[in-house]
């Protein structure tokens, strides 16, 4: 986990709120961090606003951090997040003074809502929680963007690999947060380094301006002075 | 006195929440207790009596992903 956290150049990562075993059967899993990383703990397993902002309470008093990710989760199969529930805790946490960071569905009006509410990023989904299905709308994530241009946007959840980082950040995205796509690789210190490389590519790309998509062909070579 | 502790009863003989978690013997970095679903700050470990069948939460951090 370390080396690929190192090789991916990830400057934060999460981690979830849960009951400490009493048999002492568990190490703490925050000393297998690098200390430069900074930890963002999240209310991963919430179902309710309420125990959103309970999970996230308990947390800031561990951790001596006003960091949260916020995720209220609505049903169980999809993990899709309970957009009702999650704008619930983002009011009260933000009044509590943390830095809200939501997770919720690619929806443009539930973006404004958020931002409006005081979170200091959005961050919609690509795709379901460990899917690696990648960006399933890329037309939700470019209204967002180009709608708010000033709203860090980080995507979070549903990468399966690197052109779907790529993707994400071609889109316009300001960063990628992601688990599965290389905890469950062959090769997580290889993928992590895929996955800087085409964050990198992605945000390049979408600073560079990307050329008009076009139905038909447009020849790159003059077109005159060709022999006859 | 009989506690819930992580949901579990348990039967402990000591008053405060700082004994407690010295009685049960967990590493006190980085972790956080919650009484009867109001956090305690950490400064008010030695001070915060416990009485009978109070509810306490003690969390720490995991990782993500898959077990």
């Amino acid at each position: 986990m370390r080396s690929a956290h190192e090789a991916s150049g990830a400057e934060m990562v999460t981690v979830a709120v849960r009951r400490v075993p009493l048999d002492r059967s568990s190490e703490s899993f925050l000393d297998y961090l690098s200390p430069s990383l900074q930890i963002l703990p999240n209310t991963a397993g919430c179902y309710t606003a309420e125990d959103a902002v309970r999970t996230a309470r308990l947390a800031r008093e561990a951790l001596q951090t006003d960091l949260l990710k916020l995720e209220v989760i609505g049903d169980q199969t999809t993990l899709f997040p309970d957009n009702e529930q999650t704008l619930e805790a983002a009011r009260i946490l933000v009044k509590e003074g943390f830095v809200v960071l939501p997770y919720f569905n690619d929806d443009l009006i539930m973006a404004k809502k958020l931002l409006d509410a005081g979170c200091a990023a959005i961050m919609p989904l690509a795709a379901p929680i460990g899917s690696g299905l990648g960006v399933q709308n890329p037309a939700n994530l470019r209204i967002m963007r180009e709608q708010l241009p000033d709203a860090t946007m980080i995507v979070d959840a549903g990468v399966g690999t690197a052109s779907d980082a790529a993707i994400a950040m071609e889109l316009g995205a300001d960063g990628v947060l992601m688990n599965t796509a290389i905890a469950e690789s062959e090769d997580p210190a290889k993928m992590a380094t895929a996955m800087k490389l085409a964050i990198e590519a992605g945000r390049l790309a979408y600073e560079a301006g990307r050329m008009p998509k076009r139905l038909y062909a447009s020849a790159s070579s003059p077109l005159s002075g060709v022999i006859k | 006195m009989k506690v819930f502790v992580n949901g579990e009863l348990r039967e402990v003989k000591i008053s405060t929440l700082a004994e407690l978690i010295t009685e049960l013997d967990l590493p006190v970095a980085r972790i956080a207790i919650e009484l009867n679903r109001e956090v305690v700050r950490r400064s008010d470990w030695d001070s915060t009596m416990l009485k009978d069948e109070d509810r306490i939460e003690i969390v720490h951090f995991v990782g993500g992903g898959k077990n």
